[in-house]
């Protein structure tokens, strides 16, 4: 793992933040969204607001895909889970996800076999094991993980494996913050655009984002310096009046994208009408659902999902929050009936949320501690 | 900040403070995981109940008063799958695991009892081989097995072989260990490489197919918190093993027990290449991953070099080293310098330590 240290140099770090602190306009707060969960976590773990000016605000988007899944979605995958034929398998971060009545930890707690997986191709390796069960892979994540759920579900027709479905519930990352850039309250200056997604998309579905809203995005890398270097490219473009898609992780991304990937996604995947965001409410065309040609693997046909609706509690405001329209604390419903136990909200599910990191730390979670010593 | 922002954060203030309610209807992995879910068992369901003022500490061996002195008891359950992994096995481990727990409240081990589960079916040379194992780490820790139980459940009811043992010692008169003790000022010593242990029961598992040579570190620390004593007399405030929950929730339990804050240096916590490496990949940090030979002591400024220098001369203790120090500030909060010249909260493991797909 040598490779990576390079990339977490805190010599090159300072010298990065001394160039972007010269870019800054002492009278101006900037306001740069990290769309992607993975750059949430990068920012959190390696203390990256700490390196930047105190102009410089970094808000947390709406790309955690567990985060964002609504609960009637966690509930019908519970329902499927409970059934005494099913070997239920999902992603370890979906077992803590709760939905109205409860976690899938809890629920194989109460007898269902649910097992955790690395990948959908050990679903299928468990439902090529376990002929006489129902196998069902519990599938999530943004356009990063969707191609392997579908090479798996090309590999499953070629193999004629009956016994295998996927309960899908793939999103896409631009109908979401097309959807924030649409509403009128957003306050946002340029945006912190998602790596591994792009690894599969290319940077070109995020030309309508300077193009339509004025707003610039560098499509960015997962180790600390990238998401500096990012933060540098950003502020030049502010800096210059420009306002373009530029690509900081070129290591990884191509412009076009991954074209077998996506031709594989087109093949597996057709995109749902709406689909509805934990917090967020309902989006057109964000989702992704099984194409005709694969209704067979499709876990919504085959266990007849009801598609329920669990309303978000009317109270809940991670969209105001995430917009950067309301702070944690100004959420009706923050630490009182949504607490990182028993989640409301998305920004409260995972611990590095908005809201679960102020619930824990207070001001601490986005005070600058200052320099170390 | 606003009076409204100020009320809300007295709220939750108030709230943590208060004893935590065991609300979940039935017992799930978390529970077992050694963070926050086991906390709210403990003393939510447990304490209440059992309430007394030898339990009330929770520290890893409880003190009991006999005649002028200090009897040091403690009990832990072994459930390793698989039994044997590089490094060690479920016995050794047994009674590592117990003798550490004696020897971090700072007491001489006098005996052990083992108690074996054993699931119909297993082989009688796996049995064998465990029972050695038991045989040869109490003779390593110079402690005797000195009773113990056998029982056998049907196939289905247990991996195989689960091992209980209960520790008896002798505390030290001298010392008063306890997170209560810890300054501002005092010095965080970690005796050596962590996740070492959890490492390699993961990719011993197999479900991973990752191939890198990580041991278990499993070993008495006898030896380890004799040189702290010695070196550091009065000035050993407190000592832990961080075993389940690793190092970032016994930390968490240090600010919260002592009401200061912890603050530690990222650079200066050894992590094994290839621990890191696996930790990566399956997006696992390195500070909640389980030890079984390792201790974290806080130790008064004017001890902690002599004490560190003591580490260092004892088999494993070689790469022990200074990680952090108790603070005023963040009161009851862990915070960490990281290596990029940041800062970042350390919470306490909420529940299993479950890989991210983002």
């Amino acid at each position: 793992m040598k490779y990576v240290t390079e990339f977490r140099n805190a010599d090159l770090a300072r010298a990065v933040s001394a160039e972007i602190s010269t870019l800054v306009d002492p009278g101006r707060h900037y306001k740069l969204m990290e769309v992607c969960g993975g750059h949430t976590h990068t920012i959190y773990r390696h203390g990256i607001k700490d390196l930047l000016p105190d102009q410089i605000e970094l808000v947390h988007g709406p790309g955690c895909p567990v985060c964002v899944l609504p609960m009637g979605r966690v509930d019908e995958g519970i329902e499927i889970a409970e059934r005494p034929e099913v070997i239920f398998t999902c992603f370890g971060d979906m077992m803590r996800v709760p939905g109205s009545k409860g976690n899938l930890l809890e629920v194989k707690a109460g007898g269902a076999d649910i097992r955790m997986v690395y990948s959908p191709l050990d679903a299928l390796r468990i439902a090529r094991e376990n002929p006489d069960r129902e196998v069902v892979f519990y599938a999530i994540g943004f356009e990063t993980t969707a191609p392997s759920t579908a090479l798996t579900l090309q590999r499953a027709r070629k193999e004629n494996i009956q016994n295998f479905t996927v309960f899908c519930n793939h999103v896409t990352i631009v109908p979401p913050v097309r959807a924030l850039l649409d509403s009128p309250d957003l306050r946002l200056d340029a945006f912190i655009g998602p790596g591994h997604v792009s690894t599969v998309i290319g940077c070109r579905p995020y030309e309508f984002m300077p193009r339509d809203y004025g707003k610039p995005c560098v499509v960015t890398g997962f180790e600390p310096l990238d998401l500096m270097q990012s933060v540098l490219m950003l502020m030049r473009q502010l800096d210059e009046g420009r306002c373009e898609v530029e690509n900081q992780y070129v290591r990884a991304v191509p412009w076009e994208g991954n074209l077998k990937a996506l031709r594989s996604m087109a093949e597996v995947f057709e995109l749902r009408p709406y689909f509805e965001w934990r917090g967020l409410g309902f989006i057109a065309q964000s989702a992704l659902k099984l194409s005709e040609a694969y209704t067979d693997f499709d876990a919504e046909l085959r266990f007849a999902v009801p598609g329920v609706r669990v309303a978000d509690p009317k109270a809940c405001q991670c969209g105001e929050v995430l917009k950067g329209v309301l702070k944690p604390h100004e959420c009706r419903v923050f630490g009182t009936s949504c607490t990182p136990e028993h989640p409301l909200g998305a920004l409260m599910v995972s611990s590095e949320g908005a809201c679960a990191a102020y619930y824990n730390f207070g001001r601490k979670a986005e005070e600058r501690v200052g320099a170390r010593e | 900040m606003t009076d409204r922002e100020q009320r809300v954060l007295d709220a939750l203030e108030q709230n943590r403070r208060r004893p935590p309610r065991f609300d979940a209807p039935r017992i799930d992995m978390s529970h077992g995981a050694g963070g926050k879910a086991t906390h709210k068992l403990i003393e939510g369901l447990l304490l209440p109940v059992l309430e007394n003022p030898a339990l009330a500490p929770l520290s890893d061996a409880a003190l009991l008063p006999f005649g002028e002195a200090k009897l040091a008891l403690t009990t832990d359950s072994f459930v390793v799958r698989p039994l044997v992994f590089p490094g060690g096995s479920i016995g050794e481990l047994a009674v590592n695991g117990t003798v550490n727990d004696l020897a971090v409240s700072g007491a001489t081990p006098l005996g052990i009892s083992a108690a074996l589960i054993i699931e119909e079916g297993l082989d009688t040379e796996i049995l064998s081989r465990e029972v050695r194992a038991i045989a040869k780490a109490a003779e390593t820790a110079g402690v005797p097995v000195a009773t113990g139980d056998t029982k056998v459940v049907e196939r289905g009811k247990a991996d195989g072989l689960y091992v209980i043992t209960t520790g008896l010692g002798i505390a030290d008169p001298e010392l008063n260990l306890s997170p209560a003790a810890a300054r501002p000022g005092d010095k965080i010593l970690c005796s050596g490489t962590l996740g070492d242990h959890g490492a390699a029961i993961l990719i011993a598992r197999g479900d991973l197919e990752l191939e890198a040579e990580v041991l278990s570190d499993t070993r008495p620390l006898t030896p380890l918190t004799r040189a702290l004593k010695r070196s550091a007399g009065p000035g050993l405030r407190f000592m832990r093993d961080p075993t389940r929950g690793g190092v970032g929730t016994v930390l968490n339990e240090l600010a919260r027990d002592s009401g200061y804050g912890v603050a530690l240096w990222e650079e200066k916590i050894p992590v094994r290449d290839v621990v890191n490496g696996a930790c990566e990949i399956l997006g696992i940090d390195p500070l909640y991953v389980a030890n079984e030979g390792k201790l974290l002591a806080v130790v008064s400024p004017e001890h902690a070099d002599a004490a560190l220098e003591a580490l260092r001369g004892v088999e494993g203790g070689e790469e022990a080293s200074i990680i952090g120090e108790v603070r005023e500030e963040p009161a009851r909060m862990v915070l960490m310098h990281t290596g990029f010249g940041g800062t970042r909260m350390i919470d306490m493991l909420v529940g299993d330590p479950l890989p991210r797909i983002c």
